[in-house]
């Protein structure tokens, strides 16, 4: 029995994480799940949201913003639209994305096209700052 | 014979031109270093990816989803990748030869209706008698992910919408600095993987349910297949026009070298008129 699984973060345009880790926690759109070594073989959805790893004691954040993840034979690749470590965020970027999309929101109706991908800009920026700075959350 | 104040006019012109094609070489090279490593970054979500799809589509049949639905091909939209600047060789007319000759080939009775990306492929193709839509130039000084969103989105839109029947791509392959293969490649319907045994299939648990996660994945498979040819399409550039210039610097070389031979050449024969002159006037006043 295996008492690592090795997580894998792969965005189109780079490897973000290959590790050996203890436990994953990913935000399915089915709600938070966690992944521990030996879990069965899984796929779902990804929606915007913090993923987390252990190693060691030490935990590692990341905003990811959708994507897939399978789990197989221990090895958990998690394939994200875009995916950033929380020290790398820029809030303030996220900050004014997210005001962006709140503004485009206003101004649409909830049956146009254009709204549901501003609503999906806007859960992407907050998750980025929610990962950036746990304080703000609920 | 040219004079000699002519051959040192030409080769000092020769040697200014040598030096532009020295260093357009050498920018394309360090241009062509960044454009692999974003190829090799790019690699492992494509091959997942791929590998995500082949496990889902395995599991439906083939009327799950609009965009694996195969219609008799009436109207096909074609995704031309060409560069924007030119002196890259044959890079650009290989691939409109190559666009030219499947036009020729599958073209017969269909709409054809061209998506241009790069100034070289709107500059051919807006003289001639050919359907264009979309344009997209500067793309390589554009982020590739994003444009390969955009063209994606716009295929997928007027596939569904029946507006075409099928979706090619052409692009330069990227095979070395040396080699780039035109390619043609069938972007939508999306191409099925081979037929996978069902004992081959691990037993997933699937989260909400396959018709979901292929439904997401759909559009992203052809968004990447999109990205790589844009990447590959910008490798083939840079590694088109290093060759270019280097073979245009050592032709610049042997000219030099053959002009230097042939001033050389002119400048002795006029010491040695001179000479004869001398002795000739020397003779005389004897």
């Amino acid at each position: 029995m295996a008492d690592k699984i090795q997580l894998r973060i792969v965005t189109p345009t780079r490897l973000v994480v290959d590790e050996e880790v203890d436990e994953v926690t990913a935000p399915g759109v089915l709600g938070q799940f966690g992944v521990l070594p030996n879990h069965i073989a899984f796929l779902t959805l990804l929606q915007p949201g913090e993923l987390s790893y252990k190693q060691g004691g030490r935990v590692t954040r990341l905003a990811i913003a959708g994507g897939y993840a399978e789990v197989l034979d221990n090895v958990m690749t998690v394939l994200a639209d875009a995916a950033e470590f929380a020290e790398e965020i820029d809030v303030a970027r996220a900050q004014r994305a997210k005001e962006q999309a709140e503004k485009n929101m206003a101004a649409l109706n909830i049956d146009d096209r254009e709204f549901a991908l501003c609503e999906a800009a806007l859960h992407r920026a907050t998750a980025r700052i929610e990962v950036a700075r746990p304080e703000t959350r609920r | 014979m040219a004079t000699l104040k002519a051959i040192r006019k030409r080769i000092s012109s020769i040697r200014n031109t040598q030096q532009i094609t020295k260093a357009m070489k050498m920018v394309a090279a360090a241009k062509l270093r960044r454009a692999q490593e974003a190829a090799v970054a790019a690699r492992p979500y494509a091959e997942k990816m791929s590998e995500l799809f082949k496990n889902l589509v395995a599991r439906v049949a083939r009327e799950a989803h609009p965009l694996l639905g195969v219609r008799d091909e009436k109207k096909i939209d074609l995704i031309l990748l060409t560069s924007d600047r030119g002196l890259a060789g044959g890079y650009n007319a290989n691939l409109i030869r190559a666009t030219e000759a499947f036009i020729r080939r599958e073209g017969g009775g269909k709409e054809i209706n061209l998506i241009l990306v790069g100034r070289k492929g709107v500059d051919y193709f807006r003289r001639r008698r050919a359907t264009i839509g979309e344009r997209y130039l500067n793309f390589l000084a554009r982020a590739g992910d994003e444009l390969a969103g955009e063209i994606a989105e716009k295929a997928i839109g007027r596939f569904i919408r029946g507006e075409t029947d099928a979706v090619y791509l052409i692009y330069s392959r990227f095979r070395s600095a040396l080699s780039q293969v035109p390619t043609v490649e069938k972007l939508l319907p999306v191409a099925l993987p081979e037929e996978r045994k069902p004992e081959q299939m691990t037993e997933f648990l699937i989260e909400p349910n396959v018709e979901a996660l292929l439904a997401g994945l759909l559009p992203r498979v052809v968004q990447v297949a999109i990205h790589r040819a844009v990447l590959e399409a910008a490798a083939s550039e840079h590694g088109a026009r290093m060759t270019a210039m280097d073979s245009a610097t050592s032709n610049a070389s042997k000219m030099m070298g053959s002009l230097t031979l042939q001033m050389n050449r002119a400048r002795q024969a006029s010491i040695t008129r001179e000479l004869m002159e001398i002795v000739g006037t020397a003779e005389a006043l004897k």
